[in-house]
């Protein structure tokens, strides 16, 4: 069954090396408890996110309904089902950067990015999320990038830091 | 036993009984809605909570063990309130159009809304973003969804198909298949039974009712139907009758009051489905004791949802199948053929109409395979519920009709076609025509009824000695006939499992797509009888039993039909019209493009205002009286209970992911 999926997805050589080493993921994991989210874990560090066909390869691996695989996966954040890109843009909308403008600096992302929350941008550079307090209340609003923490952060520089990491 | 206290009346129950239960069987009721006796019991809804003296809090009493010396309240002050708001909750994010849905009167949360005598809803709270999913049989109106998870359980517990799971979390939770699939896009085998449990109108068939009546009133179509042996002993709990009430008559009745021109009955053409599968089966006994490849054990091919599921999870198993159609478009195919022909009717002039106690056979006869000529043999599949809405809308005073009978010649049958409505029948009318073939003496058992394959049980099996065989089938002097019977996906894969193992000691299986039987279909009457099952079960014997003739072979229009049109069971002409083939679809539907799906949409957002900002005046502007104010403040502080604790839960949920991480973290030896 899993040679069949993997094939039949016409996925690239790359892919079907990724998908070799999830299944042994599988094979070292299955028995154990809780295995389904460690595997999940781990099969995210191999393929970067969680795609419908990785699922899939899963459930049948495991022998559990895909169902089941899909709503653990979408029942954590920390799980993606979409590629994501180089970096991580979390705006935080915690309640101190939701009073202080937060909410507009996710618009203005938005219009920057050309995507919404929870996407990716075509040229896989940004992933876009929303974060709850990341711990710079008191300079609201704060927005993070990958580990950097941008606080008291203008709408009109937006385009500027956004621009610099196109630079590098 | 144990010694409580429930609203002031000293009771003794059994060890392990639930203050639900103990109050039910002391003649108190206590309001509850995800709860389902037997099957389903998580705790999800809370509305069944009641005081109980020195608990801190509010207690589930569908959860909650009842406990030597426990003082319980299930009308307290505090019960009642809590139980309106988490009710009031529920409808904030409900779509409420009940005046236009589907379960208007027979929806459980309008039940409990008159029960607990909720007279305003004074939230207005956020709507979730809403799919509304047509498949070809099922369709999933997630703006009413409660999620009690009932279906969740009799999909995954009871079925064993997994289709319907929660996807994400919180506010956004939807019970559905995985990533927003549409069900006809996935391996969901339509039995129905999700359809069934769902307490409002979430989950239903598919409606076909307007194409029916769009047929009754062509005048350029004859309108033929054609009703499954298990409605009669079903459809009278629609009208108030006893549930397994045996209402054949008027059921013909009714249908002719319809207007519809023939009024047949599927179990002419499951009394030739014995003839036609009885045939095949001891050509591949034959083949197999001469050593010519033959396919055993052969399984039956009656149920829809069952062949759905076989093609999706065994493809590489479909030669077991018998090549039989079901019953209905067997008889289909004979109505748009041999009956076409006797009238002098074109076959796209009939518009056959199949009454089913379920809901996969609305997707069967969407199929290719269910076509002769390009002309579907069925063209429309009502359920049991859907044909009493029908009676309904048309005015039509079920209880007061007389008794009429089916139409000739497709209306008649023996009492083996009736038992092809439960669990287990279709093997014993095989059996008994089948032992009378091979041995010229009637099946050994006591009224006919073999015993062994009665009943609930997951999976059943009984041998047949054959001996003293007539001369034509020398070949089968002394063998052991073992046959299986089994009903419902879990207890198949059981059975397909020891078939792939090349394990399986049996000649013939039966399986039907719903656990019980045809009587227990997705599409047939919710009861809130216990004993639906037996009941029903009962008055399909007792049809049976009733039956002058009860042995299929013995149909005189079955012997008609052979000598007049088909010749001889799996003649050539048989073949094309009453037999088929299958299609391999695979876990993920990989191995073929077939889908299922009618429709999919997506309810626009409505303006969300959240929970924790009820306003202090009442939204509705109207009633302003002062009780209402204090009320209100009151129903704050709960609603932020309830919030509360679904943050709780959610902070536990994240703590056991953050835990579980930890784990991934310390034994995290990725292989290279
Ligand atoms: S599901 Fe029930 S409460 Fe909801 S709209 Fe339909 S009838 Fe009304
Ligand atoms: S129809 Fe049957 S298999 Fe499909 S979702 Fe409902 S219970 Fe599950
Ligand atoms: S679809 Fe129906 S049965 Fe399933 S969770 Fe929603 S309300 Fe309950
Ligand atoms: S609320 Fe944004 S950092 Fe705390
Ligand atoms: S009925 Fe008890 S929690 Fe739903």
């Amino acid at each position: 069954m899993s040679d069949k999926i993997a094939k039949c997805t016409g996925c690239t050589q790359k892919d079907e090396k990724k998908y070799g080493e999830i299944a042994d993921i599988i094979d070292l994991y299955k028995d154990k408890e809780g295995s389904l989210i460690q595997i999940l874990h781990l099969a995210q560090e191999v393929y970067g996110y969680l795609p419908l066909d990785v699922q899939k390869f899963i459930a049948s691996s495991l022998q559990i309904p895909l169902s089941e695989v899909s709503g653990v996966i979408t029942f954590y954040s920390f799980f993606s089902t979409t590629p994501r890109g180089e970096h991580t843009i979390r705006v935080c909308l915690g309640t101190a950067c939701y009073v202080r403008g937060g909410k507009k600096l996710v618009e203005r992302l938005q219009d920057i990015l050309g995507i919404q929350i929870g996407e990716t941008t075509e040229d896989a550079k940004f992933t876009f999320e929303i974060a709850r307090c990341i711990g710079a209340c008191g300079l609201a609003p704060a927005m993070m990038i990958d580990k950097v923490v941008y606080k008291q952060v203008n709408v009109n520089k937006l385009e500027s830091i956004i621009s610099k990491y196109y630079e590098s | 036993m144990i010694n409580l206290v429930i609203n002031g009346k000293p009771i003794s129950v059994a060890e392990g009984t639930t203050i639900m239960n103990a109050a039910k069987a002391h003649n108190i009721s206590i309001p509850n809605l995800c709860y389902l006796e037997g099957i389903h019991k998580i705790g999800s809804c809370r509305i069944c909570v009641v005081e109980v003296k020195g608990a801190k809090t509010l207690q589930a009493s569908c959860m909650t063990m009842a406990a030597e010396g426990m003082e319980v309240n299930t009308n307290s002050d505090k019960a009642r309130k809590a139980r309106k708001v988490l009710y009031e909750l529920l409808l904030s994010d409900h779509s409420k159009d009940c005046l236009s849905c589907k379960r208007n009167q027979t929806c459980e949360l309008q039940e409990l809304g008159k029960t607990l005598g909720i007279e305003e809803t004074r939230f207005e709270g956020a709507h979730s973003d809403h799919v509304i999913d047509t498949s070809v049989s099922i369709t999933r109106d997630m703006s009413k969804c409660i999620l009690c998870r009932r279906c969740v359980t009799v999909c995954n517990q009871v079925q064993g198909a997994g289709i319907l799971n929660a996807q994400n979390r919180g506010f956004s939770t939807v019970i559905g298949p995985a990533m927003d699939l549409p069900l006809g896009t996935v391996n969901c085998v339509f039995c129905g039974q999700c359809t069934v449990v769902c307490p409002v109108g979430a989950l239903k068939e598919t409606d076909s009712i307007q194409s029916v009546w769009a047929a009754l009133n062509d005048k350029n179509k004859r309108v033929v139907v054609q009703v499954a042996p298990a409605i009669r002993v079903a459809l009278g709990d629609e009208f108030g009758f006893e549930p397994g009430t045996q209402v054949t008559g008027k059921l013909a009745a009714a249908l002719r009051a319809l207007g519809f021109n023939d009024v047949f009955d599927t179990n002419f053409a499951a009394d030739l489905t014995i003839m036609e599968e009885g045939t095949e089966l001891l050509g591949r006994i034959k083949s197999a004791l001469t050593g010519e490849p033959a396919v055993l054990p052969m399984i039956t091919s009656c149920s829809p949802g069952w062949i759905k599921h076989i093609e999706h999870t065994y493809p590489e198993h479909l030669d077991n199948l018998s090549s039989c159609k079901s019953p209905h478009t067997m008889l289909g195919a004979l109505v748009k053929s041999y009956y076409a022909e006797k009238i002098g009717a074109k076959p796209q002039d009939l518009f056959v109409v199949s009454v089913m106690p379920c809901t996969a056979k609305k997707t069967e006869i969407a199929r290719n395979e269910m076509k002769n000529d390009g002309v579907p043999n069925v063209d429309a599949v009502l359920t049991t519920r859907e044909l009493a809405s029908m009676i309904k809308e048309g005015g039509i005073d079920f209880k007061g009709l007389p008794d009429e009978e089916f139409d000739s010649p497709l209306g008649m049958s023996t009492g083996a076609a009736d038992i092809f409505g439960m669990t287990g029948g279709v093997m014993e009318a095989a059996l008994r025509t089948v032992y009378e073939i091979i041995t010229g003496r009637e099946l050994p058992f006591d009224g006919l009824h073999v015993t062994p394959i009665e009943g609930f049980d997951q999976v059943k099996e009984a041998t047949v000695k054959l001996e003293n065989v007539v001369d034509e089938y020398k070949f089968l002097e002394g063998v052991e006939v073992k046959v299986a019977v089994t009903s419902g996906v879990r207890g198949a894969n059981i059975l397909m499992d020891q078939i792939a193992k090349g394990e399986s000691p049996y000649h013939f299986i039966e399986v039907m797509g719903c656990p019980g039987g045809c009587i227990m279909g997705g599409g047939q009457p919710r009861s809130s009888d216990p004993d639906v099952r037996t009941k029903r079960l009962k008055g399909i014997l007792a049809e049976d039993e009733g039956k002058a003739l009860r042995k299929s072979h013995t149909n005189p229009y079955v012997t008609e039909m052979y000598e007049q049109f088909l010749e001889h069971p799996n003649s050539h002409k048989s073949h094309d019209l009453l037999h088929t083939h299958y299609v391999k679809r695979g876990e993920f539907n990989e191995l073929t493009d077939e889908e299922f799906v009618v429709d999919t949409l997506r309810s626009s957002k409505k303006l969300r205002v959240p929970i924790g900002s009820i306003p202090d005046y009442c939204p509705s502007g109207q009633s302003s009286n002062r009780k209402m104010h204090e009320d209100l403040e009151s129903v704050k502080i709960l609603a932020l209970e309830a919030e509360n604790t679904r943050v709780k839960k959610e902070l536990d949920d994240a703590l056991e992911t953050v835990d579980l991480l930890k784990k991934v973290i310390v034994n995290n030896k990725k292989p290279k």
